[in-house]
């Protein structure tokens, strides 16, 4: 026969694929693959995208044709990588009390493993009998690579993963096929682009290029975290003080539910008075900004384990406002304890103390505010110091004189205002209750970042860093981007990488190229090549920082 | 068109949108917080000294008069079956008394915030305004001291109108075994708004006042109606009298003072002068009934208000404990930072 030509389909991953996977990994994100792609596709593509590296211990391929064997082969790589372990005995607790589901811990493993598993094999791995028994061996592994999946064997998985595991599930993809997928996880994302617009139309969020979801997760996605956890602790805050008040006070007024407050307070403290300032440190928080973000991956861990706000976190919260409350009542009330005011007359009163009151509790919750508040935009400090002067200002309007004769039975506290925000010691009353319900929180923080501080502290001491272009880390420069579809023969010959070598001095003898790989042998097991032996090329080694070995990490936040 | 279309669906590319707006970041680094810690507590320190020495300046003499004891002089008057009782208190001061002198009556175990006390009033009625003298605005929590037993309008209706003190004292000062009357300024005891905008009487009918008051009837337990409740100045009658106005301002707590007289003119402008004293008093107000107390206070106040320690030693301890907070911190500082130095 006469070799005409040779067709090709190049079907390139996006740029800085390989880059984004490797970060996501660093901010330990575990990373699956689910593909309609061929084996090898899928495992070329693996490679190329540093998912599958060289240097794994292993790499398991689960390609069989009936159930018995697919649970063998998912069994032979869990003993492997864990030979200790017991045959069937599953990490979940037994007895189901109630409605609490199962959960499929984490084990550790030494090592790196990878698991390849074929659409065939997996429709037998999900049926309900082994899909436990899937999950464990996949989630000891380091990378999962599941080939020739379909649609719903994509939803499928992800539902096993929601189902079983402690975790956030996030499924990206750009086709139609991988809609039910982003629909299944959590977190659906869609890539618009070539493949038309069904992935975005059905997804949660959607951009144009892969490498963004680098920035959409150790970015917005860290920031929304950590604005979501600041904005909860401080609302609890603010209410549980303004609440516990009341509280103390009723030991004080024979338990008559007499209110601390005037009522037109309690109305306008959480519409305007604090709902402004709150907000916009939910809209506009940064405590790292982008650029290091991006740089130290292990920043995102923190909202992995749930750390900003738990239960401790709302128990510290709750303690906070206990003693906030302590000090907003009772420095109040020994400051006006059988006083007067400095021209005689009586400061005493109940509208003197309410307004005094709700001079502390307002000012407090704004320092407080002020003290949580890591990123003051022009907006942030409109906010703050606006709802401060509207505080004053709604007070004088509702205690004037004007209101008071439009109704008098509404504006009762008319001219409570004049006569009592000119006292000194009101002022210095709220001076005192500021600092003392703020300073111990500074001093706690403070105390926590010197003595163990956290990724955070440490980066936000350093300047912006200066944008520049991360080089792709190529780790193994034996394989190659191309897949070819080729059965037997010198397909593997073709594909053994001879004639690609990056940075190697290229002699031309054609078609092959220089230097070969020892220890090569097709394994003809389905029409691909399996990594054996080890290619030691000097790879490029990634000199770790300080802050990169930093593993543990606490609760930043109060 | 493909050019077009994406370069619609791109977002903005505003500082504002791409969450870059310029901002000031602070951080708590060690070298504004300890600092700050220390001046914040040099300065607390400084405003504790000044608050402190204060309320030590400002003179306080407390007499509680109540008749709980058997050979207290107002003993006789707890007898329910005394009526218009009066007893005499004496006390001496040894120096001078520096004037302006505030006469205050206290009372102790008196709930005047109690809610359900402390609704019970009727701010139109009090504005003066006369159509809600018989007929109560829907708002009104005055029951059951709105009506009396025969179904007449009180006015002022409410609790706190009809429990106003009316306990009444004159002071004398004894000189040479005579006694001489000190004269009492009852004007102007009360808030200046309360007696200009908040209470109004209402429009005297044909120039008198009582004939406003037609149709109603006085609060059960006040000796006379509003408008004769004080014979002596007919300006202070009404809504508008001193002492009614002192006594609806209520008290945040279940111990408290009011104004009840100054004295400031004639022989005692500087002040009480050291000597002999009694204090006559019309007993009229039963408190024994629920544990309160009755006292008498004489005080000169200053910037700061009346004799109140409590501010001048939290802020000389808030201060303090700021102090040795910065210094504990430097040492931590230190301590944590060389230690970082030495590993790195």
């Amino acid at each position: 026969m006469k070799l005409i030509g040779a067709t090709a389909i190049e079907d390139k991953l996006q740029d800085g694929v390989a880059q984004t996977i490797e970060q996501l990994t660093k901010a330990e994100i575990k990373i699956w693959v689910l593909t309609g792609d061929k084996q090898e596709t899928a495992e070329n593509i693996g490679y190329s995208c540093n998912l599958l590296r060289e240097e794994m211990n292993e790499v398991f391929f689960v390609a069989a044709n009936s159930p018995e064997e697919v649970r063998q082969e998912l069994r032979d790589a869990r003993l492997k990588m864990l030979p200790d372990t017991e045959e069937d005995k599953f990490l979940i607790p037994e007895t189901i009390l109630g409605d609490t589901p199962k959960v499929v811990e984490d084990e550790n493993v030494n090592g790196d493993y990878g698991l390849v598993i074929n659409g065939h094999s997996l429709a037998f791995a999900l049926e309900s009998n082994m899909e436990l028994e899937f999950l464990r061996t996949a989630c000891m592994c380091r990378t999962v690579i599941c080939c020739r999946v379909t649609p719903l064997q994509k939803a499928q998985v992800v539902e096993l993963v929601k189902k079983y595991k402690k975790a956030v599930t996030l499924a990206i993809g750009d086709g139609a096929n991988d809609v039910s997928m982003i629909k299944a996880a959590h977190i659906g994302v869609g890539i618009s682009g070539q493949e038309g617009m069904q992935a975005v139309l059905s997804s949660d969020f959607s951009f144009a290029q892969f490498r963004f979801l680098q920035r959409l997760l150790l970015v917005h996605g860290r920031w929304s975290y950590l604005r979501m956890c600041k904005f909860l602790r401080y609302f609890f805050y603010k209410n549980f003080t303004f609440t516990f008040v009341h509280f103390w006070y009723a030991f004080f007024c024979g338990f008559s539910a007499q209110t601390v407050y005037d009522e037109g307070f309690i109305t306008l403290y959480n519409l305007v008075y604090t709902a402004l300032p709150v907000l916009g440190m939910s809209l506009f928080d940064q405590d790292v900004n982008a650029g290091w973000s991006l740089e130290y991956p292990q920043l995102y861990v923190p909202g992995q384990l749930s750390q900003y706000f738990s239960k401790r976190a709302f128990v510290m919260c709750a303690l906070h406002s206990w003693y906030s409350s302590l000090v907003l009542f009772f420095v109040p009330y020994a400051a006006t304890y059988d006083t007067a005011r400095d021209d005689g007359k009586d400061g005493a009163d109940y509208q003197s103390f309410a307004l005094i009151t709700q001079t502390c509790l307002t000012v407090t919750v704004c320092v407080q505010l002020g003290l949580d508040l890591s990123y003051w935009t022009v907006v942030n400090h409109l906010f703050v110091w606006g709802s401060l002067g509207m505080f004053f200002i709604l007070t004088f309007t509702m205690y004037t004189d004007g209101l008071f004769q439009l109704r008098p039975s509404s504006f009762a506290f008319i001219g409570t205002a004049r006569n009592c925000l000119n006292q000194p010691n009101v002022w210095l009353t709220v001076a005192l209750t500021a600092i003392l319900c703020v300073l111990p929180v500074a001093a706690y923080r403070f105390f926590y970042s010197q003595i163990s501080p956290t990724i955070n502290d440490k980066v936000q001491y350093r300047p912006a860093p200066r944008p520049r272009r991360t080089r792709l880390t190529r780790r193994s420069t034996r394989r190659s981007g191309y897949a070819f579809s080729h059965a037997h023969g010198y397909g593997d010959l073709v594909t053994s990488g001879r004639f690609l070598r990056r940075h190697a001095p290229a002699r031309s003898m054609g078609l092959i190229s220089t230097g070969r790989s020892p220890g090569f042998k097709p394994t003809g097991r389905s029409a691909g090549y399996s990594p054996v032996g080890r290619e030691q090329n000097p790879k490029q080694k990634v000199e770790p920082t300080s802050l990169q070995m930093f593993r543990a990490v606490k609760d930043t936040s109060f | 068109m493909k050019n077009e279309g994406k370069s619609a669906q791109r977002p903005d590319n505003t500082a504002f949108t791409q969450q870059r707006l310029p901002a000031w970041q602070p951080i708590l680094s060690a070298g504004i917080v300890i600092p700050g810690f220390l001046i914040i507590g040099l300065a607390f320190i400084g405003i504790g000294i000044g608050l402190f020495l204060t309320s030590q300046t400002i003179q306080v003499q407390e007499m509680d008069y109540t008749g709980v004891e058997k050979d207290s002089p107002c003993f006789r008057c707890t007898i329910p079956s005394n009526l218009n009782c009066t007893c005499e208190v004496t006390f001496s001061l040894s120096t001078l008394f520096t004037g302006p002198v505030f006469f205050y009556y206290g009372l102790s175990n008196y709930y005047q915030n109690f809610r359900r006390y402390g609704v019970s009033k009727d701010y139109n009625q009090l504005t003066g305004d006369t159509r809600y003298f018989k007929s109560r605005s829907p708002e009104e929590d005055c029951s059951p001291y709105s009506y009396d037993s025969n179904n007449n309008p009180i006015v002022p209706c409410g609790a706190i109108a009809n429990s106003i003190f009316n306990d009444t004292f004159e002071l004398y000062q004894i000189i040479n075994g005579t006694k001489k009357q000190v004269p009492l300024d009852g004007r102007g005891i009360s808030w200046w708004t309360d007696y200009n905008i908040k209470y109004r009487n209402p429009s005297p009918v044909n120039g008198s006042l009582a004939k406003a008051f037609d149709g109603t009837v006085k609060p059960i337990n006040w000796p006379r109606p509003a408008y004769e409740l004080d014979l002596t100045d007919p300006n202070n009658n009404g809504f508008l009298n001193q002492d009614f106005l002192v006594w609806m301002r209520r008290a945040a707590l279940p111990q408290f003072r009011k104004l009840y007289r100054r004295i400031t003119d004639g022989d005692y402008a500087a002040g009480l002068p050291a000597g002999n004293y009694s204090l006559t008093v019309h007993y009229n107000y039963p408190v024994l009934s629920f544990d309160g107390r009755k006292k008498v206070v004489f005080s000169n106040v200053s910037w700061m208000g009346g004799k109140n320690n409590f501010l001048g030693l939290a802020y000389l301890v808030v201060g303090s404990l700021c102090v040795v907070m910065s210094v504990v911190m430097l040492v931590v500082y230190a301590k944590f930072k060389f230690s970082d130095d030495d590993d790195a």
